[in-house]
């Protein structure tokens, strides 16, 4: 049995037949192709898959693509706009916040739902909100001062 | 994850009749344990019935003498309510400390205590400030509704609708996550409430329990001190890799006495 799963993601409203069972991060990445969102441990603990679902953030390999329906979906490919990274992204590259780059997209997504939560985070408020992300590279440090430089940037 | 039907009813009765119609069906919430059982093969429910189509089960409402919190209502709304931190803080502490943020922003208040996890957070609230369950059919005391290790008095089919706590003279909860999983080893939930003082201690045992002799002792004295010297039994505590039950006895105590000092602010 099939059910039709209908989405607005990256501003793009979208409408696909899936198996019940279809979780939100093989939706984004199998059924529409954006393999920017990761799977890193499949068991709600890692945060590589973290995407924004009505603008919280969410472990995308933790909620069926039908629990979504009608919702409005982010990934890290709907950041960018006109060919201009987001300020938070930017800070990432500036700061240099990753090593091997695979747990970046879920760090991004939870830390730009931290700043919209908490505009002018403390380095601890930073550290305890981004419990849900692993880096298996342990490059916390520049993760962490590229958050902070990103909240200044989006503050604006 | 074994293949199931899903449905999103819009109305309790149309969900209780989803259930019983299912030949093996379980409801979902937030989804946030149960979808990882489903993914581990642990579960395979014939059909899956997600409770937050239902708008009447989700929302706070503050009265005078008690918080009502519906039962799909996120962890993130109990923590970022300002209505819940002025009446009783230690409930929005609580939810603000539950998983990490992803986790609040699925996980819900009637799912977690549905589940009954020995070491999830909500069961020390619900118990420690001597909340009443309300379903689709019934009220439940907190007292009665806890029944052991993922277990409650709930029914077959029976849906929590929503919790209402009564607001407390003071309260505190303070947990011990263990350090790789952020689960609770051993918290307890102290609170002064118009039925006398109670404390319920979770994550110590295979479910959250009432540690009488520490309320007898705070109702003579309500401070950190009055726990001194009492001492918990292991036997019964829970005891696995994480910790020994000689070692949660020994936290219960510990928790507790940050709890009192929580409490006292």
């Amino acid at each position: 049995m099939t059910i039709s799963v209908t989405m607005t993601v990256n501003g793009q409203s979208v409408t696909r037949e899936v198996e019940p069972r279809t979780l939100l991060v093989q939706f984004l990445r199998e059924h529409l192709g954006l393999t920017g969102t990761h799977i890193g441990c499949d068991t709600s603990q890692c945060g590589a898959c973290v995407v924004h679902v009505d603008g919280r953030s969410v472990k995308s390999c933790t909620i069926l693509a039908a629990q979504a329906q009608g919702a409005n979906v982010t990934t890290i490919e709907g950041l960018a706009a006109n060919g201009q990274l987001h300020p938070m992204q930017e800070a990432f590259r500036e700061h240099h916040a990753l090593q091997c780059g695979f747990c970046t997209p879920g760090m991004i997504m939870s830390a730009i739902d931290l700043v919209q939560r908490n505009p002018n985070p403390s380095e601890e408020t930073v550290r305890h909100e981004l419990e849900g992300n692993l880096c298996r590279c342990t490059g916390y440090h520049n993760i962490v001062k590229a958050v902070m430089a990103g909240a200044q940037a989006m503050r604006g | 994850m074994y293949a199931f039907n899903y449905h999103r009813p819009s109305s309790l009765d149309d969900a209780a009749k989803l259930l019983s119609s299912a030949s093996d069906g379980k409801f979902l919430a937030g989804g946030q344990t149960l979808l990882p059982t489903l993914k581990q093969r642990l579960a395979s429910p014939s059909d899956v019935i997600d409770l937050t189509g239902i708008p009447q089960l989700s929302g706070i409402t503050v009265s005078g003498s008690a918080v009502t919190i519906g039962a799909t209502t996120r962890h993130a709304a109990v923590a970022a309510s300002a209505e819940v931190k002025k009446a009783i803080p230690a409930l929005a502490k609580l939810a603000s400390g539950i998983g990490d943020p992803q986790v609040r922003n699925m996980g819900t208040l009637g799912g977690s205590i549905a589940n009954n996890d020995p070491a999830a957070d909500y069961p020390a609230a619900v118990l420690g400030l001597c909340a009443t369950v309300h379903t689709n059919k019934r009220t439940i005391a907190a007292d009665d509704f806890f029944t052991g290790m993922f277990e409650t008095a709930l029914e077959e089919g029976e849906i929590v609708t929503k919790v209402e706590f009564p607001i407390p003279k003071r309260a505190g909860y303070v947990k011990f996550p263990n350090p790789a999983s952020r689960y609770v080893m051993v918290g307890a939930f102290v609170a002064e409430t118009a039925d006398g003082i109670r404390v319920a201690i979770n994550g110590a045992g295979p479910c959250v329990f009432r540690h009488t002799e520490m309320e007898a002792a705070l109702a003579k004295n309500f401070s950190p001190d009055a726990l001194k010297g009492i001492r918990t039994d292991p036997a019964g505590m829970n005891n696995d890799i994480h910790a020994s039950a000689e070692y949660r006895a020994h936290l219960v105590g510990v928790m507790a006495r940050r709890a009192v000092e929580a409490a006292l602010g």
